[in-house]
């Protein structure tokens, strides 16, 4: 390598510089973007993960590793191109050295060939599976978990724990409910169960009377794969049709969120569903950060608030390993993959694909203190998205949906 | 036999929700030529009145009349400080309306919260209905006698009263009615009230079925074009049977063949618009 002049200068520049303000680059502030959203449907969610964040931050002064933390929020609205729009205004102008976001899964994925390109530092809550397995983006890391990560062991618990035989399993119709469907059934087949019926109603079906006259009746329960208020509606309907007596249902991690349950009534009481968080986790950091958050909001947190303020958790304790110096992409990225941090969720570290390997609880709801709440009832320990399989054959295959892994016991 | 028995009541039900849905969009548009898209927004609005006025009186049927009076209010004065104010121009008053439904839907989000919100069903009614071995929700079954109900009322104030011969009179010709005499904008606001009572009051009675959630809206705003669509605008008579046409369809169309679940509303709409624009019943094309 020649030195020339001009690199000589910049050289003596840089040190110059490093020399006569050595604290220059830790007096910027780190610019935190939170895509989330606070209109629309899936505002409740939203305007959580902002809550919680907001909550992580003021607990530490606004400081993270040493650094100032300015917060900037975006509003999505869970529309894909509007988000991807907010994220690249965040960039460009805002000039944000990482993110928090985006919420949904649609619009995780309309920004993520903007996140490659402008070698975005992502924390992600959505759950699209490829996002961390087949086509792994290297600058995305997701701390809650991907669509089917919580439904495999509830798999596993519904088949060993529960004696299930027969099932049937009704999502949204999309990718969502599908790879967590997917996950659902491949784990239950494989250990001695039968999924004899499944339904993917529209996302915005008006009403659920017509399936619930089609549910077979000769099973043991039924698996809801619902996000939002659909899990919500299905209960409530299936309650209507009095179908909640004769089958208990069992639910993915949307199903029955703390959000929904506290507009819930009696027809909720001893439903499984399974989580990788619950606001009755017993270990101090929840029980520091759900106290403060309920007497704050007057509500337990959910999966959302639980999922920024875990995002948080893993930003910080990155921080801290490589000194605040967020400017460094390839070092975060080593660092944050590499973390092992104890958050409010339990502890959690991360797979080479950027995704979480932590606890996923199976949770049963239970009335105390005249609210319901979700009672961790078992816990299974350092889940990680590829469950119990190898993680080489699990990517061979096709990734999780409606077709994959084809279905052989439905009974018409 | 017993399946074919729960489908069709489940039919019936649906189809007797739709009609409250959409008889007042039918008269607004049938008497205004206008597409009145915040018709959902007043739906959702009146189930979270709905839900706020429960709070205080538990009563289903009183919370849809203070429901039904509120969007009324709320509807004239859309009427006569916004839509009047660009009269004449159908296509900006639509476009005004689809404007207003988001500052509803977003209005709502800020005052209710983003959590989906039950609204109980009457104590009354909780108690199920029996049918061979299967049950049935007795609510459902009211609301299909809730919309005979409020179709036989709405067919007795369309063609035994004065103003029931105004709004037909509008409906049919509007030039003509206003030339002999008939005050066509007092109708305008008179029947635009009626509309935005009967899609709050709707809201509510639709509330124990679907609940009150963000989105609501938008869910049942394209179910009251397709009913309106297929049974004709301005037509009480297509509304009803349209609704219950859908209601059919629906039910057994994604019973039957699952994998159709999205196209399945939009066929019976799609073959009377190739082959009946006006709608089965409809007195000019929509």
């Amino acid at each position: 390598m020649s030195f020339t002049r001009r690199r000589f200068i910049q050289a003596a520049g840089a040190a110059a510089t490093a020399a006569a303000f050595p604290a220059a680059a830790q007096a910027e502030p780190i610019r935190l973007g939170l895509v989330t959203v606070k209109t629309g449907p899936l505002a409740s969610g939203g305007i959580d993960m902002e809550r919680a964040l907001t909550q992580y931050l003021k607990e530490r002064n606004d400081t993270l590793a040493g650094r100032k933390v300015e917060l900037l929020v975006a509003d999505g609205g869970g529309v894909p191109a509007q988000t991807r729009t907010k994220i690249q205004e965040l960039v460009e102008r805002d000039r944000i050295h990482l993110m928090i976001g985006p919420l949904d899964t649609a619009s995780a994925l309309a920004a993520d060939d903007y996140i490659r390109q402008a070698q975005l530092l992502t924390l992600s809550v959505a759950a699209a599976e490829d996002m961390t397995q087949r086509k792994p983006n290297p600058w995305f890391t997701r701390g809650t978990s991907t669509s089917s990560q919580s439904a495999m062991p509830l798999a596993d618990y519904a088949a060993k724990q529960l004696k299930y035989k027969r099932m049937a399993v009704i999502a949204d119709d999309i990718a969502y409910g599908h790879e967590m469907c997917a996950g659902f059934m491949r784990v239950f087949e494989d250990a001695g169960g039968k999924v004899v019926q499944r339904m993917f109603p529209p996302l915005t079906v008006p009403d659920y009377g017509t399936y619930l006259a089609q549910l077979k009746t000769n099973i043991d329960s039924i698996f809801l794969g619902f996000a939002g208020s659909n899990g919500f509606r299905f209960l409530r309907q299936m309650n209507e049709y009095g179908l909640i007596k004769k089958m208990a249902p069992i639910g993915g991690m949307t199903a029955l969120d703390e959000a929904v349950l506290r507009n819930m009534g009696d027809e909720a009481l001893g439903i499984i569903t399974s989580c990788w968080y619950s606001a009755e986790i017993d270990n101090p950091i929840n029980q520091k950060f759900a106290s403060s958050f309920r007497s704050q909001w007057k509500y337990d947190p959910g999966f959302y608030a639980a999922a920024t303020y875990t995002e948080a958790a893993v930003l910080e304790a990155t921080l801290n390993q490589i000194k605040g110096r967020v400017e460094d992409k390839p070092a975060f990225m080593k660092a944050v993959r590499s973390v092992k941090v104890d958050s409010c969720r339990g502890p959690v570290s991360f797979d080479q694909y950027g995704n979480v390997v932590g606890n996923v609880y199976i949770r049963r709801v239970v009335r105390k203190e005249g609210r319901l709440v979700n009672s961790v009832i078992h816990t299974y320990p350092n889940v990680s998205q590829f469950w119990t399989y190898k993680p080489e054959e699990f990517l061979k295959n096709p990734v999780y949906s409606r077709d994959w892994p084809p279905a052989k016991n439905l009974e018409s | 036999m017993q399946y074919w028995a729960i489908q069709t009541l489940n039919s019936l039900a649906l189809g007797g929700l739709l009609f409250l849905l959409a008889a007042g969009f039918s008269l607004i548009f049938g008497l205004m030529r206008i597409a009145n898209l915040t018709h959902g927004a007043l739906f959702m609005l009146g189930a979270y009145i709905g839900v706020s006025v429960m709070r205080q009186w538990p009563n289903l049927w009183f919370a849809a009349l203070a429901a039904g009076a509120a969007v009324a209010i709320f509807g004239g004065l859309l009427e006569r400080f916004i839509l009047r104010q660009i009269g004449g121009n159908v296509l900006g008053q639509v476009l005004v309306t689809l404007g207003v439904s988001f500052i509803i839907a977003d209005a709502c989000l800020l005052t209710w919260g983003g959590d989906p919100i039950p609204i109980p069903t009457p104590p009354l009614l909780q108690m199920p209905v029996r049918i061979g071995s299967f049950i049935f929700p007795a609510y459902r079954l009211a609301v299909v006698g809730i919309a005979v109900v409020v179709a036989i009322a709405l067919y007795l104030l369309m063609e035994r009263t004065r103003l029931g011969a105004m709004i037909r009179a509008g409906v049919d010709d509007p030039q003509m009615a206003s030339a002999v005499g008939i005050p066509v904008s007092r109708l305008f606001s008179t029947v635009f009230c009626l509309g935005a009572a009967l899609a709050g009051a709707g809201g509510v009675i639709g509330g124990p079925i679907l609940s009150a959630y963000p989105g609501l809206d938008a869910d049942m705003l394209p179910l009251a074009l397709i009913v309106v669509i297929l049974g004709g605008a301005g037509s009480l008579l297509g509304a009803f049977v349209g609704a219950f046409i859908t209601g059919f369809v629906y039910t057994f169309g994604v019973a039957l063949l699952p994998d159709l679940a999205y196209v399945i509303l939009f066929l019976p709409m799609i073959l009377v618009i190739a082959f009946r624009p006006r709608g089965l019943f409809g007195k000019f094309a929509a």
